[in-house]
């Protein structure tokens, strides 16, 4: 491997981490505040997708559909809190995993009568469909780098919310004491449903921007379920910052591992993983 | 005879009430019935695939009046989820509970190895109707599996002839690394490296990951005279988008197994014109059969069919060819296989007979994609036989 396709190695690992971040930011913020396991939050990314496919294809412009997308999804999400999430909060962590499992199911089969079975593209908005020359044979396609910013645009947006807010001064103290915030007259369930409906954004928006790149297809939430997890694990979880250095952890170990362990591609993330928690059982970045 | 044991005694009740529940059976069956098990997959990612197999299957006959080799046709249908895990229980659930004269299944090759294994433990007649891994025909072939669609090995290897031929010496090949990818690499790679070229790399990425970024470069930096790779599905349609995506279709030609191309061309959003591929069916054949085929399909079910229609439609022509060599009456498995394998099938691919290893031997086709269609430039490889290596019937 010579010096320049060095870099560009570093910079596919730096751009699927970003990925990796945005997909997985929305499971931390779920499962860390509010102590919920979601598995249907690969099911939200897939909802983003179709999301884009759909609203792509009536508008016939994917920024346009994003903006109308994101605004859809949150509202999702917090119709789901009401109906269903509110009342696993007291509730033991299988019941938990029972009721979001059901939801991938459910989720999979209206997608299935809905739409079908097919795989579907999305168009890259016409703006970004160019690419940049690398070198004298690659190019990367200007998309790929407009994620990127919008992920860490993201990261910024998510840190200065949580950190230096008054929403996410509350956010952050319910998640230590439900009860006591709730007796200083904050209107707990109506925190809770916004950080659950952030959480289902954030999945949505990940899918709705991965849509072109990624193709929309059956079953795609599945996918990316199992790497979320393993980004929220290996970040600590409910941590920002923790699940921003973790995915790009796993995209340096997964771009390298392909280029300089090909036997064992398929491992190296989750040696990565292992490693971590024998270093740190609670994640890099858990507090307390 | 006493039997004085309480638990013996109750044991031979009811293997008595076993055979005489055998022996009903066994008078039911001198209607003229064929008792065929469709174990496809019906939900999940390759329900499209199971759909458009049964609806093959349906429409063969239903083109015969209803009936196969003139008996009626009773259907028991498994959804197999393409989950290899219930894949014995499932058949298992077709030839003990049901006790089908037939299997018929199914499209994931780890769900069909299962499936064969039962079928040769019972002896019960098997057809493929897709699953492409070379083991089932080959190592693990037995009299009763037969296959109507292709072995991984087959349009690999007529590519690999076709790739050399174009001249190109230095090739990159990409694949997940699972069975069907390895061999439909190894397939390439021989056929190519007789042609006179060389694999100057084979990269591999677990299966079902799409991060191809890193191959890319990786690709870009080996500047190879073509790329071969084995995807299909979701992860074709994002291969082939990333590689045009990355500036590589213009300066390293893109040739694939057909599965690359077949119903991923529209989500490709045009990245995929041009590609070529090699597949036993094409867009465009210019047959009669094909024609009617064709017509009746779109008629019966309101869609287009694919090779996967094709296969199916083909495992009701190669059944009712058998039965239609068999003596009437009770189901005879010995001379309907008999009959199968001299078969000769006017498929909508064109005619293909069997190998001894009871695998198509087919005419392999070279396609180009245009628009949203795989359209037939020619024959890469005419009456291509799997080698089927390590079978015991090729003796």
């Amino acid at each position: 491997m010579d010096f320049t396709s060095f870099l560009i190695q570093i910079l596919n690992a730096l751009q699927y981490g970003l990925l990796l971040f945005l997909v997985a930011s929305g499971l931390t913020l779920v499962f860390g505040i509010m102590g919920i396991i979601n598995l249907a939050h690969g099911s939200f990314y897939m909802l983003g997708a179709y999301l884009a496919f759909a609203l792509s294809s009536l508008t016939g412009n994917l920024m346009l559909a994003i903006v109308l997308g994101i605004p859809l999804a949150f509202g999702f999400g917090a119709l789901l809190e009401k109906l269903l999430f509110v009342h696993l909060y007291k509730r033991d962590h299988l019941q938990q995993v029972l009721l979001t499992y059901g939801l991938i199911l459910i989720f999979e089969e209206v997608r299935s009568l809905t739409v079908g079975d097919d795989v579907h593209g999305v168009a890259i908005p016409a703006l970004f469909s160019a690419s940049i020359p690398l070198s004298d044979t690659l190019s990367y396609p200007v998309y790929r780098l407009v994620i990127s910013v919008v992920c860490v645009a993201l990261a910024i947006g998510l840190w200065w919310l949580m950190q230096r807010t008054r929403l996410g001064m509350m956010i952050r103290a319910g998640s230590f004491n439900r009860e006591m915030v709730q007796s200083l007259g904050v209107n707990i369930d109506m925190l809770y449903r916004t950080v659950f409906a952030l959480g289902v954004a954030l999945a949505a928006l990940a899918g709705m921007l991965a849509a072109p790149i990624s193709s929309v297809y059956p079953g795609m939430g599945g996918s990316v379920l199992i790497i979320s997890f393993v980004i929220v694990v290996i970040g600590g979880i409910g941590s920002v910052w923790g699940a921003l250095v973790a995915a790009l952890l796993v995209g340096f170990a997964d771009t390298f591992g392909k280029v300089l362990l090909p036997e064992l591609a398929g491992l190296t993330v989750y040696l990565l993983m292992a490693v971590v928690l024998l270093w740190r059982p609670e994640g890099i970045f858990r507090k307390g | 005879m006493v039997i004085r044991d309480r638990r013996l005694r109750f044991t031979v009740g009811a293997l008595g009430l076993g055979v005489g529940m055998l022996l009903a059976q066994g008078a039911a069956e001198a209607a003229d019935k064929v008792k065929v098990g469709m174990m496809l997959p019906y939900t999940g990612t390759y329900a499209s695939l199971g759909n458009a197999i049964t609806n093959g299957f349906k429409q063969f006959v239903a083109e015969q009046g209803g009936k196969l080799g003139g008996r009626e046709v009773e259907y028991f249908v498994v959804d197999d989820e393409s989950d290899p895990a219930k894949a014995t229980e499932n058949a298992n659930k077709l030839v003990k509970r049901d006790s089908v004269d037939v299997l018929v299944g199914t499209v994931h090759s780890g769900v069909a190895l299962a499936m064969a294994k039962v079928a040769r433990d019972s002896k019960t007649l098997m057809i493929i109707p897709n699953a492409g891994a070379d083991e089932l025909t080959g190592p693990l072939c037995a009299p009763n599996v037969f296959r109507t669609s292709f072995s991984a090995w087959q349009p690999a290897y007529a590519m690999g002839k076709v790739v050399a031929e174009r001249g190109h010496k230095n090739v990159v090949t990409v694949s997940w690394k699972y069975s069907f990818g390895e061999q439909s690499v190894a397939g390439f790679r021989e056929a190519f490296e007789q042609g006179g070229g060389k694999v100057v790399k084979e990269l591999f990425l677990p299966f079902p990951n799409v991060e191809f970024q890193p191959f890319l470069t990786e690709i870009a930096n080996l500047k190879p005279d073509a790329v071969f790779v084995f995807f299909a599905g979701a992860g074709a349609a994002k291969f082939v988008k990333d590689y045009e995506a990355a500036g590589l279709k213009t300066s390293f030609p893109l040739y694939g197994s057909g599965f690359l191309t077949d119903g991923t061309l529209d989500a490709m959003g045009g990245a995929g014109e041009g590609v070529m591929t090699t597949l036993h069916y094409a867009d465009g054949l210019d047959n009669a059969k094909e024609k009617t085929f064709r017509s009746g399909y779109a008629t019966a079910y309101k869609a287009q069919p694919d090779v996967y229609a094709v296969q199916g439609y083909d495992a009701a022509q190669l059944l009712a060819a058998g039965l239609a060599g068999a003596p009437a009456g009770a189901f005879d498995k010995d001379a309907v296989m008999k009959a199968m394998s001299a078969a000769t099938i006017d498929s909508p691919r064109g005619a293909f007979t069997l190998s001894k290893a009871n695998n198509p031997v087919q005419d392999i086709y070279l396609r180009k994609a245009e628009g949203s269609q795989n359209k037939v430039v020619g024959i890469a490889a005419p009456k291509l036989a799997d080698p089927a290596r390590g079978c015991k019937m090729m003796k």
